[in-house]
């Protein structure tokens, strides 16, 4: 939905809001109305699903440099089993691979002991798979191969029964290289990796490239450098970390180190985020939309890493060209985008114009 | 002493409720419709069981659906004689626990599952076309049920939703459901437009206790099973109460027949947890016209066929062949209708 079809009403909480926000930062507003619209067109059936085969709410989908497409998806049913001393859970998501034209290619990882809800999977610049699970806390590597290559975090021996309250964690940043529901993972030109942790813990955990746990910043709170949570992540050529702060609605901007640099206010609740390669890097953020809404945000941010604005499109719903809460860009290519759905249980390819 | 007697009784009295919801019909003198129900309906595949046979729907071409809960919920496709042809949603994330199988006018299979709280609609190959709701996140664990008053409806999520239905124009009405109290309008591209009722219980008009089945007539008016008031509601278009039907007992699910001159079946099926002497005042299926004349009833509760186990949907696409899902007895029956005039002749005739 553009601001200009927003009832007034809301149209002044947002600016005031994006105000306070900015001032709450230090950084300027940049008013969204100005934003040009981009257009695009959504290829339908980018995937062809076997017969018996369904995707479930799509936490993450990502291209690798052959254009196979790897997808993420909340499948199947976490099942605990009882009966035992303690209550232990399994399964619940898978990682399909289709190959450019979008023809199923394989499975990777069935009934792995670290598959329970999907959050995210990236490619790194070596084509290997890593996936991103907010339930077994865990950031697996996958191989090209598909072998496991290196793993990140541990699992939770067993479940609790009743459910915790949400938000057992105070958020405050464990200092282990544990993580609480992770969320996305990137990595600087060196090899350094970068965990967004997440929602849980509110903090970016950074690793050297053999996965030994080198430091992590952030915790819960509004102020530069703390995050409401880390819902993505992206690291550009110069080792900058970009961090979407959705919960106040902002992205931040730190260098290599985790010193605070800036902040882009202007973007709704960033969910997604993916920074393109190349000598003119574009980075998009989805200022997604609430599950339990469709009526409100939706849209897709390009912008500069400047952090002003290059266009927007979309908006919330469940028709082709509308999205439902989405998790996960993939922009290996700069106008052609990959986009996962938590809302409609689908990944859409868009061609921008 | 005895506060906590009294209180030991209401709380008995308030646990029998749902558990028993029966009740007998007041309307008198309904002419029986004599029937048959075709013996071995479906044909399983080898090893294939059903389950609770909570939701059956047929298609344009006579496809019979069964969305049943098994020991994973499954939706299996029989063909018109009852062949199996295929199971559609096998590992599915919208399926966990089976309530409603509709199909709309263009042959699309909506499921409504009362375990993930979605709605599921399948275009006619079953690849998913469109989700309405949202499974609660695994990641937040195991949810024991919850205590305390429902939350507030929100518009786009549903609490043990219970059956979907269409208007001609394709708005999409849902009947929300076992948490919620509620019936909700969207349009065909699964935009919220109105909701009658809310997350609370009530029994006014517009106001529902358990809307338990739901369905639309060629009018656009919307007929709810409002199973724990004991009636059905007949809505409007925008959901603003017409009328109820209280005469025909509990009020637990509603089918309306297609063609030019439509039919409304109603079920004042047996309950779950029967006393001695439930079943001879429950189990009868009502045809009435949707002005609400009674026109005739037929069947009757028991654990073998033709006797019904719990009816929980119906089918009535043709209205002289009504096809039941059951809960209790895991089964599917098609029953085929005869004219009353007959029954009355042959009985004539046999008296003779």
């Amino acid at each position: 939905m553009s601001t200009m079809k927003r009832p007034i009403q809301v149209m002044q909480v947002l600016a005031v809001a994006t105000v306070t926000l900015g001032i709450m930062a230090g950084v300027p507003a940049y008013a969204q109305k100005d934003v040009p619209e981009i257009r695009f067109d959504s290829i339908p059936n980018a995937l062809q699903l076997p017969a018996g085969l369904y995707l479930g709410e799509v936490g993450g989908v990502a291209t690798n440099s052959r254009g196979d497409i790897f997808v993420y998806t909340r499948t199947g049913h976490p099942t605990v089993t009882i009966g035992t001393a303690r209550p232990f859970a399994h399964g619940g998501w898978r990682l399909l691979q289709f190959d450019r034209n979008g023809v199923f290619v394989r499975e990777i990882g069935k009934n792995s002991y670290g598959f329970m809800f999907a959050s995210q999977v990236r490619v790194d610049p070596n084509d290997n798979i890593w996936v991103v699970d907010q339930m077994t806390n865990m950031v697996i590597k996958f191989d090209p191969q598909g072998r496991v290559a290196m793993l990140l975090g541990r699992k939770a021996e067993s479940v609790p029964v009743p459910a915790r309250p949400p938000a057992a964690g105070d958020g405050s940043g464990q200092p282990t290289d544990l993580f609480d529901r992770p969320t996305d993972v990137a990595w600087d030109a060196a090899g350094d990796i970068f965990v967004a942790d997440g929602l849980g813990n509110a903090r970016i955990a950074k690793f050297d490239k053999d996965g030994k746990f080198v430091k992590s910043w952030g915790k819960k709170g509004t102020a530069p450098g703390e995050f409401a949570n880390v819902r993505s992540i992206a690291v550009d050529a110069q080792g900058n970390v970009y961090a979407a702060d959705g919960g106040n609605k902002r992205i931040q901007v730190f260098d290599n180190n985790g010193s605070f640099k800036t902040a882009f206010a202007n973007v709704g609740n960033a969910q997604a985020l993916c920074l393109t390669k190349g000598p003119n890097p574009v980075l998009y953020a989805s200022n997604s939309n609430p599950p339990d809404d469709i009526d409100r945000d939706g849209e897709i941010y390009k912008m500069r890493l400047d952090g002003t604005m290059a266009g927007k499109f979309g908006r919330a719903g469940k028709l082709p060209k509308e999205f439902g809460t989405v998790n996960a860009i993939d922009c290996r290519i700069e106008n052609t985008l990959y986009v996962g759905e938590i809302g409609n249980l689908r990944v859409q390819k868009l061609v921008l114009h | 002493m005895k506060r906590i007697l009294t209180s030991s009784v209401a709380l008995a009295v308030l646990a029998a409720g749902p558990a028993l919801a029966q009740r007998k019909a007041t309307i008198e003198n309904v002419p029986d419709i004599p029937y048959s129900s075709v013996p071995n309906l479906l044909k399983l595949p080898s090893g294939e069981y059903l389950g609770e046979s909570v939701a059956v729907a047929t298609n344009s071409k006579g496809h019979i659906f069964v969305y049943h809960r098994s020991a994973n919920t499954r939706l299996f496709e029989f063909d018109q004689a009852g062949n199996f042809l295929k199971e559609i949603g096998s590992g599915y994330y919208g399926f966990e626990f089976a309530h409603s199988v509709r199909v709309d006018k263009d042959d699309n299979i909506w499921t409504v599952d009362e375990g993930t709280n979605m709605i599921t609609k399948f275009s006619p190959d079953g690849k998913v076309l469109m989700v309405l709701g949202r499974r609660p996140p695994a990641v937040l664990g195991v949810q024991v049920a919850p205590a305390g008053p429902n939350v507030p409806a929100q518009k786009y999520i549903l609490c043990r939703p219970t059956d979907v239905g269409w208007d001609p124009q394709g708005n999409i009405f849902v009947s929300d459901g076992y948490c919620n109290n509620r019936v909700v309008k969207y349009d065909k591209n699964g935009r919220f437009l109105a909701q009658s009722g809310s997350e609370k219980a009530g029994s006014a008009l517009g106001e529902f206790n358990l809307p338990h089945g739901l369905q639309v007539d060629g009018q656009g008016n919307v007929w709810v099973a409002d199973r724990s008031n004991f009636r059905y509601q007949v809505l409007d278009n925008n959901l603003k109460p017409i009328r109820e039907i209280t005469n025909l007992g509990v009020g637990w699910t509603v089918c309306i027949s297609s063609g030019p001159h439509q039919y409304a079946f109603l079920s004042n099926s047996n309950p779950n947890g029967n006393l001695p002497g439930s079943w001879a005042i429950t189990g009868e299926i009502y045809k009435t016209e949707l002005d609400g004349t009674v026109l005739g009833k037929f069947g009757h509760p028991g654990k073998l066929a033709p006797g019904f186990q719990v009816v929980h949907m119906m089918d009535c696409r043709n209205p002289n062949e009504i096809i039941t899902g059951e809960i209790e007895s895991w089964r599917v029956q098609k029953l085929m209708l005869q004219p009353i005039a007959a029954k009355a002749k042959s009985e004539a005739s046999a008296a003779r």
